[in-house]
């Protein structure tokens, strides 16, 4: 029903998508497998009117068209679940549907909307309250609220940009369920993920992109995780990493009925206790928003804490300055790498200095002393493979992994044995990635105390010693890895509470 | 002090406040209007003065009040045409922008009204009319039923915004792309569209709050507004973009206003110390914006330019 034809698009020194065929066939999932900025992205902006390609063409039902807007996508059928939701907040569910439904004058009477909003979701299982407001709703939810919104324009091609990224496992098996009702209407889907095991469950034909060419079309019935993986990343990837158990060995960091307020003012995180010992990784599973920001903010001292005490090594350091929680030997990935993490306008070397450079050997008298800065950001950029082309790069003209990359060079070579580091391998690619986790192991087996804070349940379950799940600001229980698998934790990501 | 307490007093210190509240209140209407759609107009002390003058001018060469409103509204959905053109389609940061519109209405008033020789003709301003019998009922009928047509317009904006607002498409359609562009661009809204008539509204009410004052008055002259505008955009904070509480904010400001001048004409306060009373209303600007500097409810797009491709 959809064709796309030798799609070519190039932005100023890349090309993020050359020469691309993809076809989209009513009653099938087509899964686009890629890593990020393989060009999956900017392939479905191109269907979706939000990029227009420099070469190529768009074909529906057999006919060439020019795809100009949104708009101009949902009058044609096209529907899209974006990876960061596009809802209102503010809004009620209702009124997300609503918009840009009705004339630009009517007076917006939403009972109808309401009462096909029922029957839509009894239907295909995507239960949710009309009247609730965006804001009021779980990420879940949420997203069944973006389903609707495509059903309700007739979406005869649904495009579902990581639908998974941000769900739980048990949540995972419902949005399937609907995505195969869905696909058995006669609709056309597109699939868009990186995690093979969800692939290989859900597709009918698969595509792999990378480096904005497709490299393999095939089924899932004669393709295997370990062969899309090859295709997807270039070379052999390791899936099973083996992590060497040894004995953790004294608390290092404790944190004891931690309260801690939350932008709105509201309960952000809710009596925490949790303690991590040198050498472990304690891994903090759950589900985006559920307080995790806010704990690691307030360890770090960068969010002051209501109540409950934080130590480090048994010394008190709940409710100090950042700087002081460095001087006792933590460090800090910060979530947002490019808000938090690093400063964007800045050199490498600059980025890479800016913890200690205040302090010798990089000033002296007040002045820095760029032989000795530039001597140390070499050898970190060796050590840590950071790919830049000079030390005086831009830092944000590198790509994601390798800002990651400056980011843990500088906080794990400061002597740091308390680290928190937070979703350090989102928005990342494989290889990036890969080379994080080998940091995090290596520094745990020189025996720093962890606290790895993550949405991705695959990375927790494959890193940590324990496993801790947050929900709504609280510690709903804490596992050893033998007993953490992915239902029980995912299960209690959702704040049930086992049987 | 026992001179104000009395039934006269402050029946006509009420109803004063009531007729000075109204052009607050048609301007912060009109800003709520932009602000829910994402876009912050500092402009509008500008566009008041516009409207004001354009409506001076009208009713001094033509004698009629509506051609006067109307032709103030019709300057003031110029300017706001032109601000959107700047903001909305050009992308120019909202804040500089409206300092710039401000500084424009400030000045061309000023000199196309030097430009008239000889001293400053008074006009025929609005008339009070007494609404049929509920203005006869005696305290209350003086209070709130024998007002210009303006003051009127005024109070009926009240249920009129909300409304647009909360009950129309279009109304929707300003709340979606005051919150998340993106996602009403992602429905086929026009975020550009919407915006701009969110200006040109607002634009088109901050030059009618100008008229109101002139044709009050009755008379034009430098810096006639003398930061109403300004307040009129602390009282959309106030209000929290809320129509009832933006009136609740008018009339306090409206209040205040009369009972310092009640205050100066009754001789409670007099010479150096009216001076000081004379402050209350900026002071209470800064008050009002200290107290509600929390910001819940503020609309999450507001003074971010929207551009797809980002």
């Amino acid at each position: 029903m959809l064709e796309m034809r030798g799609i070519t698009k190039r932005f100023p020194g890349v090309v993020a998508n050359e020469g691309v065929d993809f076809t989209v066939r009513s009653g099938r999932v087509h899964t686009l497998l890629g890593e990020n900025g393989a060009g999956k992205s900017t392939l479905m902006k191109i269907l979706f009117g939000l990029y227009r390609p420099d070469e190529g063409s768009v074909h529906l039902e057999g006919t060439e068209v020019e795809i100009r807007s949104p708009a101009d996508a949902i009058s044609r059928g096209i529907g899209m679940i974006h990876q960061h939701f596009m809802l209102v907040p503010t809004l009620t569910v209702a009124e997300n549907v609503a918009l840009g439904l009705g004339g630009a004058w009517g007076s917006s009477d939403l009972r109808p909307i309401r009462q096909r909003l029922v029957e839509v979701s009894e239907r295909y299982g995507l239960e949710v309250d009309p009247d609730a407001f965006i804001w009021q709703l779980a990420v879940g939810e949420r997203q069944r609220v973006e389903i609707l919104k495509a059903l309700f324009r007739n979406a005869r091609i649904l495009v579902l940009d990581e639908p998974t990224a941000v769900l739980t496992p048990p949540e995972v098996t419902d949005l399937f369920t609907t995505l195969r009702q869905l696909r058995d209407d006669g609709r056309g889907l597109v699939f868009i993920s990186h995690k093979l095991h969800e692939v290989m469950e859900i597709s009918d034909e698969i595509t792999v992109l990378r480096d904005g060419r497709i490299v393999g079309n095939t089924v899932p019935e004669s393709s295997s995780r370990e062969s899309l993986a090859q295709m997807m990343v270039g070379r052999p990837v390791l899936f099973t990493r083996t992590v060497q158990h040894h004995d953790p060995g004294e608390d290092r960091l404790v944190v004891r009925d931690l309260v801690v307020q939350g932008d709105r003012g509201n309960l952000a995180v809710d009596k925490v206790s949790l303690s991590v010992r040198a050498g472990e990784i304690l891994g903090v599973a759950g589900v985006s928003g559920n307080g995790q920001r806010e704990l690691a903010e307030a360890i770090f001292g960068l969010r002051p804490v209501e109540s409950g005490g934080i130590d480090i090594d048994g010394v008190p350091a709940g409710s100090l300055a950042p700087k002081a929680v460095r001087s006792k030997g933590m460090a800090y990935v910060p979530e947002e790498r490019m808000r938090d993490g690093v400063i964007g306008e800045f050199t490498v070397a600059e980025n890479l200095v800016l913890v200690d450079h205040g302090s010798p050997p990089y000033t002296r008298w007040g002045f820095l002393r760029f032989g000795a800065i530039k001597r140390q950001c070499t050898k970190l950029v060796q050590r840590y493979s950071v790919k830049t082309p000079m030390l005086e790069t831009l830092t944000r003209s590198l790509s994601g992994g390798n800002i990651q990359k400056v980011v843990i060079a500088r906080e794990f070579s400061c002597g740091a044995e308390v680290l928190v580091v937070s979703q350090p391998t989102r928005g990342i690619d494989v290889g990036a990635a890969e080379y994080v986790h080998e940091q995090l192991l290596g520094q745990r087996a020189a025996g720093a105390a962890i606290l790895l804070i993550s949405e991705d349940l695959d990375e927790v379950l494959q890193m940590s010693d324990r496993v801790a799940v947050i929900f709504r600001g609280q510690i709903m229980d804490q596992l050893p890895r033998s007993e953490a698998t992915a239902m029980r934790v995912g299960r209690l990501m959702m704040g049930l509470k086992a049987e | 002090m026992s001179e104000f307490f009395t039934t006269t007093a402050i029946v006509a210190t009420l109803a004063s406040g009531i007729r000075l509240s109204a052009p607050f209140l048609i301007a912060a209407l009109g800003e709520s209007v932009g602000q829910r759609a994402g876009v912050l107009n500092l402009g509008v002390e500008g566009v008041m003065l516009i409207g004001a003058y354009a409506a001076y001018n009208t009713a001094l060469e033509t004698g009629n009040v509506l051609a006067a409103v109307f032709v103030a509204i019709l300057m003031g959905v110029l300017m706001g045409a032109i601000y959107a053109f700047i903001t909305v389609v050009m992308h120019a940061q909202q804040g500089i922008s409206g300092i710039g519109i401000y500084l424009f209405g400030l000045g061309i008033t000023d000199l196309l009204f030097q430009k008239q020789v000889g001293t400053p003709k008074p006009i025929d301003g609005l008339q009070s009319t007494s609404v049929p019998l509920l203005g006869d009922i005696p305290t209350v009928g003086e209070i709130f039923f024998r007002h210009n047509a303006l003051v009127y317009v005024a109070y009926l904006l009240i249920p009129v915004v909300w409304f647009v607002v909360n009950r129309t498409t279009f109304g929707l359609n300003i709340r979606a792309v005051g919150e998340t562009p993106e996602a009403a661009d992602t429905l086929g809204v026009s975020v550009t569209w919407t915006r701009v008539s969110a200006i040109l509204i607002g634009n088109g009410l901050a030059a009618l709050a100008g008229a109101a004052l002139a044709l009050e008055i009755g008379i034009f002259q430098y810096n006639l507004t003398a930061g109403q505008g300004f307040i009129a955009i602390a009282l959309v904070y106030f209000g929290a973009w809320r129509p009832s509480g933006i009136m609740a904010g008018a009339l306090l400001f409206g209040i205040v206003s009369s009972t310092v001048l009640q205050w100066k004409t009754l001789g409670i306060v007099s010479g150096s110390a009216s001076s000081f009373t004379a402050m209350a209303p900026a002071v209470l600007t800064i008050l009002v914006l200290v107290v509600v500097s929390r910001r819940i409810g503020q609309p999450s797009a507001l003074t971010k330019p929207f551009d797809r491709s980002d």
